[in-house]
């Protein structure tokens, strides 16, 4: 493909999204006109003036060290997530679908949670395989019988949605234990802002950087409610992680202490943190550490990253944890399976976002259907995070099917099945111009008393041409998300 | 609000590590320009032995040539001391202090580890020893620049300070050391054009040369540049100037703050004044200015001991594992 020479040329001229839905320009029977001036404003552009933009950007991220540690057999290497200086956009419109779909889903996998760790109403019901939930490794029979304030367990959740060839939002996965990459949110739009303010001009974004007021009203709220002004802290696994610089983003938004195990002790079922001047009281935690590696006491005995004694200190009520222990089982991928059914269950009300259609392979007919079509379907191990042990069938060899094959005959219970989605696509700067390329969206919501979700959310990018994998650990990149205001756009421009 | 024990020590070393950085560049400098003198001679070796590196330097190289000397002390990553492992601390040390610094003083020692980490042998070659020192030394006055006009002054501004004046006084003595480990002079060179330009070399590397020539208008000797940097009351980089700093630092840190500990640290510092400010010059150098800089370091390592144990953490650990006994 040629760099398109000259001003006369559009930058966009060529551009072709073939039969995806393109985020930009929209589908075939559903053009995008919200996006109309920004099409406009980038075709307009000098490719090599883009180009040096981009690397700019890219050179800033690095010198602001925003990068994450990728660890190779020799060392650890401070990497940046590849930044697409070209936005992907959203209509005042569709996000208050989303919106309304994502709170939909949050409030229900809280009242699913608060069901299985007290009555088990919807297992007695036989809506959800008892086995599925109180088998599964992160069913925490700590947490049964505790209440947590205002019943809330996932306070900050991450949902990943794709959009299908007819411009269909589903959700792929749902993130309740940890959900990394609102860092990237905020700072994408930073980012944006001093590369790219002539493209944002008047165009009526909404703000992203209110993530961390909204975060610590969120914490203060959950806090022990005998405590006047509560000290709240981020905990972190520590420097090492490969998310830190979201550790740290985080603490400095909301101006609390990054802590690590080692800062904290727990003395009569209370927590402290070491500070110049002795003990000082804790109430409030929002932990960056998984269940498993929290309390050596209550969980895995080897972790040397938790605070001893935390559990019994968070049951006693002394201390709030967000989100709140054992919710890894609301965000497993075979009970995402049965997620609109819970709505229906808790809610009476259909799911305002679907889900992709699903298979569980531990059911004989799933297990049949998934292996007669193997090399139709995206196959997934339930337990892995990232992107890892997947495999698409399209695009798998006939060696890679049959290693599949083995896998989920040995372990059917591990793995679910689903169609290939036509992940939508986004203009996308690249060395041989603007191409298309797949991109999944991960908004994020808190939740306190209630629930706020931020508008936008990370855009996570394919950069390679054709594949649909848009994780960090493998290649993916990620693009500013502007939410536009109501009503500037909306319906066409000029 | 409250400090963090950890973040109080990585304040305190950042500090340090920046500062140690930037004395390390003005030692090399000054050897670089002992090089370029009439005897030409310099032995690059004093710098391994001013830093007690002996023992690392000769598991790794035959002979201190200039280019050994100089590549162990810049980009050796496996040597401690070495520039480049003092930056990779002061940046690891700010990365963990991330939430607690100002994203320009951060934004800066990230690029300059980064643009260290980048360079290559060439830069390194003897003929731009030099120019290399100066950048080394404006980065970090950059940091320093930085730091006074972004740190928020609370409790981690003091341990910054702390920090900052104890690597400072220590460098002082050892940059004082050159002449004790670069060149014994003999009776008849004391006094010599060879000996006055090098403890003119001396007092240039610690950008003092004008202020000692406003206190002593003519004449240099050993007795008067020595007297200078260390009991100099002007001067920013003598060791009485600096530990006057430290003294300031702990009492208005602990009446401000209200903490606890820091009383052992006091008293380690008031004896160390006492000392410093009871005996001339010419006694010293009488009885021995090598023994008693060594002295001197000795006890700078006593103050750091004891801020480490009344401010960072190490006495609220034993305290608490023995309690969950």
């Amino acid at each position: 493909m040629s760099v398109p020479e000259g001003k006369a040329t559009d930058l966009l001229s060529s551009y072709d999204p073939g039969l995806y839905h393109d985020e930009l320009f929209g589908g075939h029977d559903c053009p995008a006109e919200h996006a109309a001036l920004i099409r406009q404003r980038l075709a307009g552009l000098d490719f090599a003036e883009l180009l040096r933009r981009s690397q700019d950007a890219e050179r800033e991220l690095y010198n602001l060290g925003i990068t994450f540690l990728v660890y190779s057999d020799k060392d650890a290497v401070d990497r940046i997530l590849p930044f697409d200086i070209v936005p992907r956009v959203i209509s005042a419109r569709e996000w208050a679908h989303l919106e309304a779909g994502i709170n939909q889903r949050v409030t229900a996998l809280n009242l699913f949670l608060h069901d299985i760790y007290h009555d088990q109403k919807i297992l007695k019901d036989g809506v959800i395989p008892a086995d599925l939930v109180l088998g599964n490794g992160n069913f925490r029979p700590q947490m049964v019988g505790l209440d947590v304030p205002f019943d809330t367990y996932i306070h900050i959740m991450g949902v990943d949605l794709v959009r299908d060839r007819h411009g269909t939002f589903r959700v792929l996965e749902d993130n309740g234990r940890v959900p990394s990459g609102v860092s990237y949110v905020v700072e994408n739009r930073h980012m944006m802002q001093r590369v790219f303010p002539d493209l944002m001009q008047d165009i009526g974004i909404r703000p992203v950087d209110n993530y961390g007021h909204k975060l610590l009203d969120a914490m203060m709220e959950i806090a022990p409610q005998d405590i006047g002004d509560p000290q709240v802290v981020l905990l972190s696994p520590g420097t090492y992680n490969s998310a830190y610089f979201e550790h740290i983003f985080l603490a400095r938004e909301m101006g609390v202490p990054l802590v690590e195990g080692r800062d904290l002790v727990v003395e009569n079922d209370r927590v402290y943190m070491k500070t110049t001047n002795g003990l000082a009281r804790v109430d409030s935690i929002y932990r960056r550490i998984d269940d498993a590696f929290l309390d050596p006491r209550a969980f895995n005995p080897d972790s040397m990253l938790g605070v001893p004694g935390i559990m019994e200190a968070y049951r006693k009520g002394n201390v709030a944890l967000a989100n709140a222990v054992g919710t890894g089982v609301a965000d497993d991928k075979a009970v995402y399976c049965y997620v609109p059914r819970m709505i229906k269950y808790y809610l009476d009300q259909e799911a305002i976002i679907p889900n992709v259609d699903t298979r569980i392979c531990r059911e004989p007919d799933a297990l049949q259907y998934t292996l007669d079509n193997l090399d139709k379907l995206v196959v997934k191990p339930v337990g892995e995070a990232g992107g890892y042990g997947i495999t698409i069938g399209p695009r798998a060899s006939t060696e890679q099917l049959s290693e599949c094959r083995e896998k989920l005959l040995a372990d059917p219970a591990n793995y679910i099945s689903q169609p290939v989605v036509d992940l939508s696509v986004c203009p996308t700067v690249t060395e041989d111009g603007i191409e298309p390329r797949h991109v999944d969206l991960r908004p994020f919501a808190i939740t306190g008393k209630n629930t706020w979700v931020l508008p936008g959310g990370l855009t996570r990018v394919a950069l390679k041409k054709g594949t649909l994998i848009v994780n960090s650990s493998q290649g993916g990149g990620s693009k500013d998300t502007w939410v536009l205001e109501r009503g500037v756009l909306e319906g066409g421009a000029s | 609000m409250n400090l963090l024990a950890r973040y109080a020590e990585c304040i305190f070393w950042m500090a340090r590590y920046m500062e140690r950085a930037e004395n390390l560049a003005r030692i090399l400098d000054v050897h670089e320009t002992f090089a370029r003198d009439t005897r030409g001679a310099t032995n690059w070796f004093s710098i391994v032995q001013l830093n007690a590196d002996e023992k690392d330097f000769f598991s790794r190289h035959d002979r201190p040539t200039a280019e050994a000397v100089v590549h162990y002390y810049m980009f050796d990553t496996q040597h401690p001391n070495s520039l480049i492992s003092m930056l990779r601390m002061a940046r690891e040390n700010a990365r963990t202090l991330r939430p607690w610094i100002s994203t320009e003083m951060w934004t800066q020692i990230n690029v300059f580890h980064n643009k260290l980490l980048e360079m290559n042998g060439k830069d390194v070659a003897l003929p731009n020893l030099s120019k290399l020192c100066t950048w080394i030394k404006e980065e970090c006055q950059t940091h320093t620049g930085i730091t006074e006009g972004t740190f928020y002054r609370d409790q981690g501004w003091y341990f910054y300070q702390l920090g900052k004046y104890i690597e400072r006084a220590d460098q002082t003595t050892r940059l004082l050391d050159i002449k004790y480990h670069t060149l014994l002079p003999s009776p008849i060179e004391v006094g010599s054009t060879l000996d006055v330009s090098q403890w003119t070399t001396v007092l240039r590397s610690t950008a003092g040369y004008h202020a000692f020539r406003r206190v002593y208008p003519r004449g240099m000797s050993p007795t008067t540049v020595a007297g200078f940097m260390m009991f100099n009351e002007g001067f920013p980089r003598s060791v009485v100037m600096c530990v006057r700093q430290i003294d300031g630092l702990l009492t208005r840190l602990k009446s401000r703050y209200n903490l606890r500990g820091g009383n052992e640290a006091m008293e380690k510092v008031d004896e160390l004044l006492g000392a410093l400010l009871s005996r001339p010059i010419e006694v010293i150098i009488r009885d021995g200015l090598h023994e008693y800089l060594d002295w001197v370091q000795g006890q700078l390592c006593g103050v750091t001991d004891e801020i480490g144990r009344a401010f960072f953490g190490q006495d609220t650990v034993v305290v608490a594992q023995t309690q969950s006994q």
